[in-house]
């Protein structure tokens, strides 16, 4: 797929962005380590102690996946918007757009970096869950094929809001009034099971509850929804950003005048 | 000689209305120390960005070393090397990972990046500050980790937009030093400045822009000759009598203050004529420098004929 020099580009986009998230750390690796173990310790232990069980599992085991699987959406999407776009803010990414990169390395480059991050978060974030909550992992493969693919969506998605966004406020509407509400009702807490039919099916248009389904399907064995229907929809739903992503930066979308 | 930049008829209307260019025909020749003048506004600054593919031209033909930009875009970006006005590199990286970044982009080897950054930064003098984080570094010292920055690969056309603006003198002198020797090793150079005598002492050949149009492009031996009028400004060793005023054809004398005289010359009246005119009325000239930058003085006369008063 690369050539060499391709090649060695892809890489030196990728070390520049773990270089970049890496060195500040305590703004990228930190707080959602210590508001997810919050959540653990507030949600699972002391409130969900009353709670019992859930889907047939303490309500600590049910929440972990989700949990999870939220440290990875967020941090793999606010790493891209907010990596894309400090570098059109400072101009800086006008350095790649004049090198001999094509666009797909470009977006590569960004979307690993993205991935390694929600990766690294999602995987420190399973280390704490073990101190609160044993997981059994059902399926190894459903399990990292279910959290690569979400990584891999919410850092295009994050690369999508960064190449329209024109202030850092611009940064973070959409995680806050869309990508947090999502997660939240996407069974994070509870299965749909709990819900009246309407809402159930409300929450089945949520592409967020079928990616935390298919996680804890991964862990647990247990789900609300088709495994393979799921994997299916978040290929689909990779394919089509990584091709409105392209698109973009061939049209020069927010970074070429 | 082969022609590093050919554009033909380019044109940049913005999404606003604005025609930034209005059909440029320009050509570089490999090689070439060229200047590239105009006042703010002029239309440079979108000229750079359409050669260097960060503006999308809406009109024209660019080709860089005969090459078509558009059918061959990897080979163009390959060739070119661009310092642009603003800052724009990460404050919060380190000088060598700058440049090595940018060695990564073009797809050099980490041995083959390792070795050039050393080479450019110690050329450019801030080796010593490889390991500093560049939001440290002094203005001059990001205006010269840019060049090493953009010279990181060997580009064969190097593009220059304001590289001095806010360096001192000294180091200004130092960064022109360095650029002719580059050119002189082959690398053709573009430039643009609002510092005429760095265009007068670097360039050979200059074209200068206005509204989107060209409206001087020549050599700039040929740009000087033609300069009819010539001001000095002479420091007269008494002082001066109140009243001095002497005007002949083709000389004007007058007092600009009680040890200066300005000297206007014209229509191949020397300054000898002048001083001779000077030492018959008792007055000894010590010392005697231009009143403006030879260049500005023709900059401002093409501006002024094409209807801008180069304000």
């Amino acid at each position: 797929m690369f050539s060499d020099h391709r090649l060695i580009a892809f890489e030196t986009i990728v070390i520049k962005e773990v270089r970049r998230f890496m060195r500040i750390w305590t703004q990228t690796m930190l707080p959602p380590i210590i508001t997810i173990s919050l959540y653990f310790v507030i949600f699972g232990n002391l409130v969900g102690s009353r709670i019992g069980e859930m889907g047939g599992y303490r309500y600590m085991e049910f929440i972990v996946p989700g949990l999870i699987m939220m440290a990875v959406i967020q941090n793999s999407y606010s790493n891209v918007v907010s990596s894309f776009f400090s570098q059109k803010f400072q101009r800086s990414v006008e350095e790649l757009l004049v090198a001999p990169i094509p666009n797909y390395v470009i977006l590569s480059g960004f979307i690993v970096g993205g991935m390694a991050r929600g990766l690294c978060v999602g995987f420190i974030v399973t280390l704490v869950s073990l101190l609160f909550a044993d997981l059994p992992l059902y399926s190894l493969s459903i399990t990292i094929g279910v959290v690569l693919f979400t990584s891999l969506v919410f850092s295009l998605g994050g690369f999508i809001n960064a190449v329209f966004a024109n202030n850092f406020d611009d940064v973070s509407i959409i995680p806050t009034f869309v990508l947090t509400p999502l997660i939240y009702l996407g069974g994070v807490f509870y299965s749909i099971e709990l819900l009246p039919p309407f809402w159930q099916l409300v929450s089945r248009l949520n592409p967020i509850f079928y990616m935390v389904n298919t996680f804890r399907y991964g862990i647990l064995g247990t789900s609300d929804i088709d495994v393979v229907w799921a994997f299916a929809m978040l290929v689909l739903f990779a394919a089509l950003l990584f091709g409105a992503c392209i698109w973009l930066l061939r049209r020069g979308t927010g970074i070429r005048s | 000689m082969s022609v590093a930049i050919s554009v033909n008829n380019l044109e940049k209307v913005y999404a606003s209305g604005v025609a930034a260019l209005k059909g440029v025909s320009l050509e570089v020749e490999q090689g070439d120390f060229f200047a590239l003048l105009g006042p703010n506004g002029a239309g440079k600054s979108t000229f750079i960005g359409i050669l260097s593919t960060l503006v999308k031209r809406t009109g024209g033909d660019v080709r860089i070393f005969g090459r078509d930009v558009d059918t061959h875009l990897y080979q163009t970006k390959l060739d070119l090397g661009v310092v642009p006005q603003e800052i724009n590199f990460s404050q919060f990286e380190k000088v060598a990972d700058i440049v090595l970044t940018q060695a990564g982009y073009y797809g050099l080897p980490h041995k083959l990046a390792a070795h050039r950054a050393e080479k450019y930064l110690k050329q450019l003098g801030l080796w010593e500050k490889r390991d500093t984080r560049s939001r440290l570094l002094s203005g001059g010292m990001k205006r010269r980790m840019m060049i090493a920055r953009a010279l990181v690969h060997e580009p064969r056309l190097l593009i220059l937009d304001e590289p001095t603006a806010g360096v001192d003198i000294e180091l200004r002198r130092s960064m022109w030093d360095f650029l002719l020797e580059i050119n002189r090793e082959g690398t053709t150079i573009v430039l643009t400045t609002h510092y005429l005598e760095e265009a007068e002492q670097l360039c050979r050949n200059i074209a200068i822009i206005d509204e989107g149009n060209i409206i001087e492009n020549t050599s700039m031996k040929k740009l000087l000759l033609e300069l009819d009028i010539h001001a000095y400004i002479l420091d007269a060793e008494n002082v001066l009598d109140t009243d001095l005023e002497h005007e002949e054809p083709g000389l004007i004398l007058r007092k600009v203050d009680s040890h200066s005289i300005e000297a206007v010359l014209s229509g191949g009246r020397d300054i000898n004529s002048a001083i001779a005119v000077l030492d018959r009325l008792g007055i000894r000239i010590i010392s005697m420098r231009n009143k403006a930058n030879r260049l500005e003085q023709l900059f401002l006369s093409r501006l002024q004929e094409s209807g801008n008063g180069g304000d």
